[in-house]
């Protein structure tokens, strides 16, 4: 794969440098992850949760995977202190982001404390796949992303816990297959290197051999171990 | 369950504010930030996976496989991120309904 060096297949094209294009593939993020709100908010309070308990989540924890482990705890009957570790576990990969974030925004203090809040999975990709563009755009793409996310995702939820789940499954209409799609077309143009390719092909690999012995979310968290291995002459 | 939200929601915001509290000067090591540029690849590669593959805790090979196929193939041909979303979801939802 040539990815890295502009060839005529880099898939990084496809990522737009205007501002006006990174707002675009933002509020893509948004709608889909929107989407996935409406499931959570649906899911939340079918689990036991109030609808105030079910928003203020979203509001307040604002991380898909931790609020997702959290219910199923609840849902099953499992006590407050499981739900808080379950939850705070997958929390952790946010952790590693922020060292991230923080490196390549350097925001300043003040703007750090919202920067915090919006650091996810989605506006860590888009800012990481900006940020290598001829044009750099990682702060409007991170902004934006978590913007929009962070709308959508909360008007998701209360939609979605005031029992207007009519638009069903997010997998009816493909959305589960969206995620996928998005993340490959942000990861794609960050593999800019032989020792990255190796990153990702054996954190993958690591994330599905886990997938069968690990709860969910563990598995993902386990690949932040996976860069140790490729440290070797790194300079 | 407040007690439960509340606590938890802090804390996994305190995770999220830890990456921006550390002090520099433990970040500043070459080694250290070789590894900070690797963590969000590794752990985005890993989701990436989980999110096509992964079922609870099976891992099951559907329609999102195809799907992502699909949107690889929209990639290479430099297909807007729109049109590459776009794509990958109505692969799936065309398999499905076949």
């Amino acid at each position: 794969m040539s990815i890295a060096d502009g060839s005529p297949a880099d898939p990084a094209e496809s990522l737009d440098d205007t501002p006006r294009g990174v707002v675009i593939e933002a509020v893509t993020i948004g709608l889909t992850t929107g989407a996935y709100g409406v499931s959570f908010g649906a899911l939340s309070v079918t689990s036991g949760l109030s609808l105030w308990q079910t928003v203020a989540l979203s509001a307040l924890m604002f991380t898909g995977a931790s609020q997702f482990a959290l219910i199923s705890v609840v849902s099953t009957g499992g006590s407050a202190a499981a739900a808080v570790v379950g939850s705070t576990l997958l929390g952790v990969r946010n952790l590693f982001y922020g060292l991230r974030i923080r490196q390549i925004l350097q925001p300043s203090p003040a703007l750090s404390v919202p920067a915090a809040h919006l650091t996810i999975d989605e506006s860590t990709a888009m800012a990481l796949a900006h940020h290598g563009r001829p044009v750099p755009r990682a702060a409007l793409a991170f902004w934006s992303t978590g913007a929009s996310i962070y709308v959508l995702w909360n008007l998701g939820t209360a939609v979605g816990a005031l029992g207007a789940s009519s638009i069903g499954d997010p997998a009816r209409w493909g959305l589960d297959a969206a995620v996928p799609a998005a993340f490959l077309a942000l990861l794609w143009p960050q593999i800019t290197s032989r020792r990255l390719l190796g990153v990702a092909v054996v954190s993958a690999f690591v994330g599905i051999a886990l997938t069968p012995v690990l709860s969910p979310g563990l598995p993902v968290l386990c690949a932040a171990l996976v860069p140790l291995l490729f440290l070797r002459g790194a300079s | 369950m407040w007690v439960a939200v509340l606590v938890s929601s802090a804390l996994c915001y305190a995770l999220k504010a830890l990456g921006f509290v550390i002090p520099e000067r433990y970040l500043d090591r070459p080694v250290v930030k070789h590894l900070v540029a690797m963590f969000p690849v590794a752990l985005l590669s890993a989701l990436l996976a989980v999110v096509t593959v992964g079922h609870g805790m099976t891992v099951v090979v559907d329609a999102r496989l195809a799907a992502l196929a699909a949107a690889a193939v929209a990639l290479l041909l430099r297909a807007p991120f729109l049109v590459v979303v776009l794509v990958g979801a109505a692969t799936a939802a065309l398999i499905r309904a076949l």
